[in-house]
């Protein structure tokens, strides 16, 4: 068998941290031989990685690659799926994720999550905020949680006024930020976000950049998405993912290359990524 | 182009294809099939509100809905069929709705996808039980040597109600986006909390329709109320524990008099209870309205 070892180094267990502002001197997750599958097929085989405390991390690839797999890996959410099957160790600041006498659901609170679509809940944008906080027992003060949670997603100044108003009211990207200022009300440690960009116009979607540009001095975020400009510009932490076929037809995730998102983008190690990220892959 | 010719013959779209003469016909054969079917099933109903109101509307007076029915001959009312249905339908719905909610939530967010089938069918087979075998059973297990009480016609209806409501419940919780679910489970909030404050609030206006429509249907149910609460007093009561008048009841005692006024409180009882079943289901349909609102967000 051949040098494992150097392949750890290079997938994330970097020699020094890469931003020289304090960020990342912390490994948050630690994931060694990750394989996820859903009643029997593999879908994501053997990813190992490092993310590092208040880094932006992206996850790219081609689509059906795994990175949704993979994220919801972090906050147990592959646990509501019937069939799916986690293997490989997890470590969430030295403790094991899938340890027993882990409740999930402590885990959630600890590990709030965007999705790909807004998905306010069909309530007053105030009530959105606060349920979290409410039900996990964080009643004092609510209503400067609710305006905290608001300001640090940039709506305050949009919806201040109309904060008794249904959700569902807002446009796509206000509701994304609801769905992020919400997250946040709860004080997670770590934002994983699927692609939560993807369904936005241009300037939505910058907002949302810069928003993740400023949370992430509070929060380690792990964000998939299919626009590598978009890694490129927010994340400080990139991996890349391919589909690898298998002798018998079947196809899996894998994790290719995982690396500062300036070596991802100018001088990735791997043949695949660089064909990926200069646009050459089919 | 598999057609030669010039461009004026080819984009002639005046000229007739061979056949579409023939097509023509057998569409609009259909297109009338379909009107009259319509006609008639709109007359039907014409008919029965036509007939009902023609006959019942001339009695309907407010002593006849403040009068219980009389003993002889003079002129009565319905009063005390109105406060037994009341009360019947009302312990009714306090047996079978929670318990058809619970079992809906456990069917749309606990059951793994096979059991939830099995009691779909379960469910399915239940509501398809005639309203007669319901009420002799009921009479058999519980009447027998009790005699009648209006709580054992409540739980007779109560049975007929119970798949309904699960079953529709069930089915509004189905729609229920699953990204809902996951949002509130992703802030650290456990599944029933999820389904108490976040699934159940969406589903509530198709909840309520499918409830208004059960209560529509067994306020109407006769069967089952012969056996367990039918030979009852003509006095206004609440005593639960006996047997009460009820609405369908009286309308077939009424029905079944010799006296030409009792018949004709017959059919304006029957008036009653098929304007009770309009606007109710005129309330389904407001609730049902509310609901696609409150999910739109508009
Ligand atoms: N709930 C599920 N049940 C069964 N298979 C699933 C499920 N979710 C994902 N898969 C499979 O796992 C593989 C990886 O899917 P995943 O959604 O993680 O990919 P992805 O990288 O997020 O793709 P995309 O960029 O399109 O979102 C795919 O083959 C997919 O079909
Ligand atoms: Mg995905």
């Amino acid at each position: 068998m051949t040098t494992p070892e150097i392949d750890r180094t290079r997938l994330g267990a970097l020699a020094e941290p890469a931003s020289g502002d304090g960020r990342g001197d912390d490994v948050v997750f630690d994931v060694r031989d990750l394989s996820v599958s859903y009643s029997g097929n593999v879908a994501l085989k053997d990813a190992t990685l490092q993310v590092r405390e208040n880094y932006v991390t992206a996850f790219i690839g081609p689509s059906g690659c795994g990175k949704s797999t993979f994220i919801r890996v972090f906050n147990r959410m592959n646990d509501l799926i019937d069939g799916a099957r986690v293997e490989g160790t997890v470590l969430y600041h030295d403790r094991d994720l899938y340890g027993d006498g882990v409740d999930p659901v402590e885990v959630r609170r600890r590990i709030g999550m965007v999705f790909q679509k807004p998905n306010p809940f069909p309530k007053s944008i105030y009530d959105n905020i606060a349920f979290g906080p409410r039900v996990l027992g964080m009643k004092k003060g609510l209503d400067e949680r609710v305006e905290r949670a608001l300001q640090s997603a940039a709506l305050w100044d949009e919806v201040k006024d109309r904060l008794k108003e249904n959700a569902l009211g807002l446009s796509g990207g206000q509701q994304q930020r609801l769905c992020i200022a919400r997250a946040i009300a709860v004080e997670p440690d770590v934002i994983l976000m699927d692609e939560p960009a993807s369904a936005l116009d241009p300037i939505s979607t910058s907002r949302i950049e810069d928003l993740i540009h400023d949370l992430k001095r509070s929060y380690t975020i792990v964000i998939v998405t299919h626009n590598m400009q978009q890694a490129a510009r927010v994340a400080d932490m990139t991996a890349f993912f391919s589909v690898e076929v298998r002798d018998d037809g079947g196809r899996h995730g894998v994790l290719v290359e995982y690396d500062r998102t300036t070596k991802i983008f100018t001088n990735p190690s791997d043949r695949r990524t660089e064909d990926y990220v200069t646009g050459r892959f089919g | 182009m598999a057609t030669a010719g010039s461009a004026d013959e080819r984009y002639d779209i005046t000229r007739r294809s061979s056949g579409l003469g023939r097509r023509r016909l057998t569409e609009q054969a259909f297109a009338a099939l379909g009107v009259a079917s319509a006609v008639v099933a709109v007359g039907i109903l014409g008919l029965v509100l036509g007939t009902v109101l023609y006959k019942g509307f001339s009695q309907l007076s407010l002593s006849f809905f403040t009068k219980p029915r009389p003993l002889f001959g003079e002129s009565g009312g319905i009063a005390d069929a109105l406060v037994g249905s009341a009360l019947i339908v009302g312990m009714c719905m306090a047996m079978a709705i929670p318990f058809a909610v619970l079992v809906a939530v456990y069917m749309s967010e606990y059951a793994g996808p096979r059991f939830s089938r099995i009691l779909r069918v379960v469910l399915d087979i239940l509501n398809g039980v005639p309203a007669i075998v319901v009420g002799i059973f009921v009479f058999g297990l519980l009447v027998v040597g009790r005699g009648q009480s209006a709580i054992f016609g409540a739980l007779s209806l109560a049975v007929l109600m119970l798949p309904m409501v699960a079953r529709a419940t069930q089915e509004v919780l189905e729609v229920i986006p699953r990204s809902l679910r996951e949002a509130s489970l992703a802030l650290g909030v456990t599944r029933w909390r999820t389904t108490v404050s976040i699934v159940l609030p969406s589903a509530i206006g198709g909840i309520l329709t499918g409830v208004v429509i059960a209560v529509a249907r067994v306020a109407g149910e006769t069967a089952p109320l012969l056996f367990t609460s039918s030979i009852a007093a003509n006095q206004i009561s609440g005593d639960v524990t006996n047997a009460l008048p009820t609405l369908p009841v009286a309308i077939f005692a009424f029905s079944e008099s010799p006296d030409p006024g009792e018949q004709a409180a017959g059919w304006a009882a029957a008036l009653v209870l098929i304007g009770f079943v309009l606007v109710m289901n005129i309330l389904a349909k407001v609730f049902a309205a509310n609901r696609r609102k409150r999910l739109e967000g508009a």
